[in-house]
């Protein structure tokens, strides 16, 4: 049984140096796993190496078995895989349906209950389904966000810190909904900067740095591990 | 009083036109990222096919308006693709250079195939109505044909951009191409879309112009400058705000022969959209500069 995704010794960047040296990943179909790490480590990189974004100069992606390297982002998408981009990741002058129909456009058929799907994950997007999702607070773009990617009921979840810049109290609940996503079956890679936290939740995690593995553990283990606890979560 | 009505008149058939023009330019600035030089003679292009097919036919002047569409629809995809598709990827800039190229090429080849001479649709005048009710205003069927016709072609792109997958899908790239990419959106056939609708809709504004006046190889370049200042001053990338642009500027500019020499027209235009770049940049309703 191969993983739903398995990324080996991935090698690339943006056009110039080499960003990622080697970046090791893997996520089973009921997994959430996190990637941390120190800023420039290339976590965001690595993710969006994965989804096609940046071309892999060497090493290979699989999904489920199947050889994904470079593959476009519309291909990801079609096998079943969404990305969540940290920043910019809704269309602000669509309104909060438009929006999820924009992340089913390759899907046929009706939509209607892939939109109850999320609505009822994210009940106050169905109140705010007419709003222009560009005059909505961070945390509820956010949830906009994440259920757009649902749209295409994805197999595999990638969030880029699907936290960053909300209240204490809309981290605890953006990390409730991602549990009740994977309750669903969805696998979950994300990259987060609330390394504590998102490791309490996760089966396991990465360490970054510089591009390549440091530490690669289950998230208790790594919670747990002085030199990581030092190095990147700030004691 | 009766003199501002029919100004009013007059500054909404010009304020229809530039909208036809000013959609078009709006939404390839939103989808491509450049300032499309070449609409004012895509206009003109318009324009001649549409004599083109009357006079092979023998058709009334209105024939024109479905050929200048159709046909214009047809050319802007493949300037597109012959064109602008090769440069895509490179600066923006460049592809506006490539679109002053393509304007020259365009207003040229009318030249070559049609003559520099002024042309009409139809020789003759037409008679307008005397509405004694409006103190005697005068209205031709002509202009209330363009204003009507152009409210319904905006009322379909409207429809297009709201009810469509293919529309909502415009707005979304316009609002976030990265997003877009990653939603899985194809990108290729909204661009291609794009053109359709810029090309016919930059055709029925020649059409426009020319059953207002005369059809003549710069007419469409001279229109440029207008069609620009209806885009900016609406928010350019903004489809909506090319209507209201457009209709501020055509009321504008008629209305401004009142006070002004009628020579001064484009400038009227000209000043309202430097006064907007310098107050209020982004347009009235919120551009994607």
């Amino acid at each position: 049984m191969s993983s739903l995704l398995e990324a080996k010794g991935l090698y690339g960047g943006y056009g110039g140096a080499d960003i990622l040296q080697g970046t090791n990943l893997r996520v089973e179909s009921d997994e959430i796993v996190v990637i941390v790490g120190p800023n420039g480590a290339g976590k965001s990189t690595a993710m969006k190496a994965v989804f096609g974004l940046l071309r892999i100069r060497e090493g290979e992606v699989r999904y489920r078995g199947e050889a994904i390297t470079n593959a476009k982002p519309e291909q990801m998408v079609r096998r079943g895989i969404a990305y969540v981009p940290q920043e910019k990741n809704v269309f602000p002058s669509l309104t909060v349906r438009e929006n999820l129909e924009m992340g089913a456009y390759l899907m046929k058929g009706d939509l209607s209950q892939r939109l109850d799907k999320v609505y009822t994950l994210f009940p106050k997007l169905a109140d705010r389904r007419r709003q222009q999702a560009g005059l909505m607070s961070g945390g509820e773009r956010q949830m906009v966000a994440m259920g757009r990617a649902l749209m295409i009921d994805p197999q595999l979840l990638m969030l880029d810190e699907p936290t960053a810049g909300l209240s204490p109290l809309l981290i605890d609940e953006t990390f409730e909904r991602i549990q009740e996503i994977n309750a669903q079956g969805i696998g979950v890679l994300m990259v987060e900067q609330n390394a504590k936290q998102a490791l309490a939740i996760a089966n396991r995690g990465y360490v970054l740095a510089t591009g390549s593995n440091r530490y690669e553990d289950t998230g208790p283990n790594l919670l747990a591990n002085p030199e990581v606890a030092e190095m990147f979560l700030g004691g | 009083m009766t003199d501002i009505l029919q100004l009013l008149i007059y500054g909404l058939v010009l304020g229809s036109v530039l909208t036809m023009g000013a959609i078009g330019v709006s939404m390839i600035f939103g989808i491509l990222r450049f300032a499309h030089f070449a609409h004012g003679d895509f206009m003109t292009l318009g324009a001649y096919l549409g004599l083109s097919f009357i006079s092979a036919f023998g058709l009334s002047s209105w024939w024109a308006l479905p050929a200048a569409m159709v046909g214009m629809a047809v050319i802007a995809v493949f300037i597109d693709q012959v064109l602008y598709r090769r440069i895509r990827r490179t600066q923006p800039v460049i592809l506006l250079i490539a679109s002053f190229g393509m304007a020259l090429i365009l207003r040229s080849l009318v030249q070559l195939i049609w003559g520099s001479d002024n042309q009409t649709y139809t020789s003759g005048i037409q008679f307008p109505w005397q509405l004694d009710w409006l103190g005697g205003m005068r209205l031709k069927p002509d202009h209330l044909w363009i204003m009507l016709i152009s409210l319904g072609l905006v009322a379909g792109v409207h429809l297009f951009l709201t009810r469509t997958r293919l529309g909502k899908a415009m707005r979304a790239m316009s609002d976030n191409m990265d997003l877009a990419l990653v939603s899985g959106i194809p990108a290729e056939r909204v661009i291609m879309v794009t053109w359709v609708i810029g090309g016919a809709l930059a055709g029925a504004a020649g059409v426009f112009l020319g059953i207002d006046t005369r059809l003549h190889p710069v007419m469409g370049w001279t229109t440029l400058l207008p069609v620009f200042a209806a885009a900016i001053l609406g928010g350019i990338g903004r489809p909506y705000g090319a209507i209201a642009g457009g209709m501020i500027i055509g009321v504008s500019m008629e209305m401004s022969t009142l006070l002004i020499p009628a020579a001064y027209k484009p400038a009227v235009a000209f000043a309202i959209m430097v006064g907007m770049l310098i107050l209020r940049p982004q347009g009235i309703f919120k551009g994607t500069v």
